[in-house]
């Protein structure tokens, strides 16, 4: 018996959340648009739960990895982040927000002449880290700035 | 079926600029309505984003981006005319498409 499986199912009814995670393991078949959705790694509870999920262990602090982020934000629903990458060969980036309860919060592969510069507005639950990690040459380089948030994201 | 999204996508020198809003409600799980129930998670997962029939972005997203997402990408090699399709779907297995063409 898949005992982790149970475990994960028992603590999902406790929280309410059994009706999203039938309808994500349910349609599954439906979703042959891009790769898998990386479960392990978005549904991680921590941040070195998400990376390991990701395949990248500890990542490398780099310089060349640019995470633009506001040092205050006054409404953690709509927390504008920016990750450019400097580093040669960069074929993915991923955002992470330490403090959210699923830190995972996006992951961008790029190809056929995709900039890796990406922008995206994530909700922060509370002041967190945020942290960017990026993908090159089969290594993982990461930079993280804190965002002080005033309003969490959550709840409300 | 979602609303459509908005499509931008610009050359500036000889990098286009692709930006996409996403009408979507993000729901992370974790609310609770005013009668004290929990709102089931409800949010996009992957996205995909082409240019000229190729595919430039692959993306996948959990439940922290915010709701009606703003996603901003760049590429090279684009031109001006080039048809911009932008794909999303989410974990009810509801999907959107959309195009537009580089300006």
């Amino acid at each position: 018996m898949n005992t982790t499986r149970r475990t994960v199912l028992k603590g999902a009814t406790a929280s309410g959340l059994l009706a999203g995670l039938i309808a994500a393991g349910a349609l599954r078949p439906a979703q042959v648009l891009a790769a898998e959705w990386n479960k392990a790694a978005f549904e991680a509870h921590d941040t070195a739960g998400a990376l390991k999920g990701l395949g990248a262990g500890s990542p490398a602090e780099s310089k060349d990895l640019m995470l633009k982020v506001p040092d205050i934000a006054e409404n953690g629903a709509v927390v504008p982040v920016d990750v450019l990458s400097n580093i040669p060969n960069t074929t993915s980036i991923s955002i992470l927000v330490d403090k959210n309860p699923a830190p995972l919060s996006a992951h961008f592969d790029f190809a056929n002449g995709a900039l890796p510069d990406v922008s995206v507005r994530l909700k922060l639950s509370q002041t967190s880290l945020v942290k960017a990690v990026a993908k090159a040459d089969g290594k993982f380089y990461t930079a993280q700035k804190e965002v002080k948030v005033t309003v969490g994201g959550c709840g409300g | 079926m979602a609303d459509p999204m908005k499509i931008r996508a610009q050359m500036k020198g000889d990098v286009a600029e692709i930006r996409v809003l996403m009408s979507h409600a993000m729901e992370t799980g974790q609310r609770k309505d005013a009668a004290g129930k929990t709102v089931p998670a409800h949010f996009i997962q992957s996205l995909t984003v082409e240019v000229g029939g190729k595919k430039v972005i692959d993306g996948q997203t959990g439940t922290s981006v915010s709701r009606n997402p703003v996603f901003g990408f760049k590429m090279k090699g684009a031109k001006v005319g080039d048809k911009v399709v932008v794909n999303w779907v989410d974990n009810k297995g509801d999907k959107r498409s959309d195009e537009a063409a580089i300006a």
